[in-house]
């Protein structure tokens, strides 16, 4: 482990930390992006560079943005009155807990389980391309479609019928 | 001589780093090349700024600055002195931490968009297989300093100035990036040197930029219309429009935040001028076979400096336009047409080599341009306008 992960771990583990502990939502959201970038530069840091900056693109460009607009346009930004936690942290807790358990579990099994490779595999952009394009070609046209398909529910929820004045 | 005076700022760097022990030489390597941006873009900052206030004075028919110095040519410094030198007001209300931030994140973001740009032969600071995607993921985070500086200053001018500038700067991202896209499909590489490798060939003495195709003069004119926007430069100023907003997501900056803003803005656009001009208008290469004696980093820079001055000139000429227009615009007509230009780049590619591809390509892209105007001046009407919300 180098000092650069143990940078960008701290970082990501704080934002996401200061996400659920500050009081006032827009801050909870740059906090947020805040974690984005930190795994985004992790992602970098493993010389995956098409998923880190797909990362910084999708999250940090689209993403957070659409949180703190939705933040806006809907409560309004003022700090909450009382304690930001909400009665069932506890539960809350205990199945994050869980869920990281099993979630490391498997990442340390794992490591048992495939024998150690000498060199990790270079993947350029333009493998991941040919991928996408070829064998993969027919789930990236899914999800296309769901996209495209849950882009018009979204205009069709915010449009007003035809004979509706306003 | 030639060589050398083309190379001159590689063999600077390499004779400086020489200097060093062996173990400090790749960070000295490195740093030397951020210096070297770092003064390099503020120097043409300072010029692109009396550049526009005497060109725009000029078209406006008047003279422009023209008291400090000889033609006044030393107010850039003037005016810089002045910034650093005014009281920094942060309003009482205001989110003090974020509203320090903002421009911080936005001078870095836009700085660190120069790390992947070729200026001239041997001349790019990272080498990257994904360049360009690396280009728009960075410039994809200047949205958030605007409505980090929109938000934290608790003034309504700005956070309308803001949310209005993140919706344009969103919407005209998307026309942005797929009219880039065309690039790469003829290139078959997202790396930037490798655009400009292809771009510096020549026939005839005429050099092969992507501009002289008929994919590639439509996909620079999209790419020209969506980075006027992405820069919130007029007539896309909206979100900065002084006659409504006072000075939109900056309202409440002055001093020395002031002109981070203003700096960020015009390294934004000497940044996207530099993306534009490695796509389409050939990177650093001659623009004759002849004139190749010049050195590689002058053609760059003459480039960039060129389209500082469509710039100008744009602003000087074009109104404002409506912010339904505006959305209307790039929904409507900038995207429809950057994907038909797609459409018309995979043709380019599968054609082969000959004459028919150019007669094809050409009369798609002629036939749809011509189409949409006929039926747009037949179809215009001026009623009152009308909106439509969302809820």
């Amino acid at each position: 482990m180098t000092i650069v992960f143990w940078i960008l771990a701290a970082l990501t583990v704080a934002g996401g930390l200061a996400a659920v502990t500050l009081r006032n939502t827009v801050h909870c959201a740059l906090a947020v992006t805040a974690a984005f970038a930190g795994l985004a530069l992790l992602f970098l840091q493993l010389d995956a560079q098409f998923a880190g900056f797909a990362q910084i693109l999708v999250y940090i460009g689209a993403v957070a943005i659409l949180v703190v607009f939705a933040i806006l346009l809907t409560r309004g930004s003022e700090t909450a009155e009382h304690g930001v936690f909400s009665r069932t942290w506890l539960a809350g807790l205990c199945i994050a807990a869980a869920v990281f358990a099993v979630l490391g579990w498997a990442v340390l099994r794992s490591v048992n389980a495939i024998p150690q490779q000498a060199a990790a595999p270079v993947v350029s952009v333009k493998d991941i391309g040919n991928a996408l394009m070829s064998r993969y070609v027919l789930p990236l046209e899914i999800v296309a479609l769901l996209l495209t398909a849950a882009l018009v529910g979204a205009v069709m929820v915010a449009m007003h019928e035809k004979g509706e004045a306003k | 001589m030639i060589n050398t005076l083309d190379q001159i700022f590689v063999l600077l760097k390499q004779w400086i780093v020489g200097l060093f022990p062996e173990v400090l030489q790749p960070i000295v390597g490195i740093v030397l090349c951020v210096v070297a941006i770092i003064v390099t873009f503020p120097a043409l900052f300072a010029i692109a700024v009396l550049m526009e206030r005497k060109g725009l004075g000029r078209m406006q028919n008047r003279i422009g600055p023209n008291r400090v110095g000889p033609y006044g040519i030393l107010q850039p410094v003037a005016d810089g002195l002045k910034s650093l030198t005014k009281e920094d007001i942060v309003p009482y209300k205001a989110d003090a931490v974020v509203h320090f931030m903002a421009p911080v994140v936005l001078v870095v973001v836009v700085f660190m968009g120069y790390a992947v740009l070729p200026m001239g032969r041997n001349m790019t600071l990272v080498h990257m297989d994904a360049a360009l995607l690396f280009y728009f993921a960075i410039g994809a985070c200047t949205e958030l300093s605007v409505f980090m500086a929109g938000w934290a200053s608790r003034n309504k001018y700005s956070l309308l100035g803001a949310m209005r500038a993140v919706a344009q700067m969103i919407s005209y991202e998307v026309p942005l990036l797929m009219s880039s896209v065309a690039v790469v499909m003829i290139t078959g590489s997202l790396s930037l040197d490798k655009i400009v490798e292809a771009q510096n060939q020549y026939t005839w003495g005429l050099p092969h930029w992507y501009i002289f195709t008929p994919w590639g003069l439509a996909g620079f004119l999209m790419f020209a219309i969506a980075a006027t926007a992405e820069t919130n430069r007029s007539p896309f100023d909206l979100p900065e429009g002084e006659s409504e907003l006072v000075a939109g997501y900056f309202t409440e900056y002055s001093g020395f935040k002031f002109a981070e803003f203003f700096l960020g803005e015009y390294v934004g656009m000497l940044s996207i001028s530099g993306l534009g001009t490695t796509l389409f208008l050939g990177g650093w290469s001659a623009p004759l076979e002849v004139l190749g004696f010049m050195p590689s980093w002058f053609w760059f820079f003459a480039k960039i400096m060129l389209s500082m001055c469509v710039f100008i000139w744009l602003r000087g000429t074009l109104p404002r336009l409506r912010q339904d227009q505006l959305m209307n615009f790039a929904w409507k007509f900038v995207l429809p047409m950057t994907l038909l230009n797609l459409l018309v780049a995979a043709l380019w590619r599968f054609l082969g080599d000959g004459w028919l591809r150019w007669v094809v390509c050409s009369a798609i892209l002629l036939g749809a341009y011509v189409l949409v105007g006929r039926t747009e001046m037949r179809r215009r009407h001026y009623g009152p306008r009308s909106y439509r919300y969302a809820e």
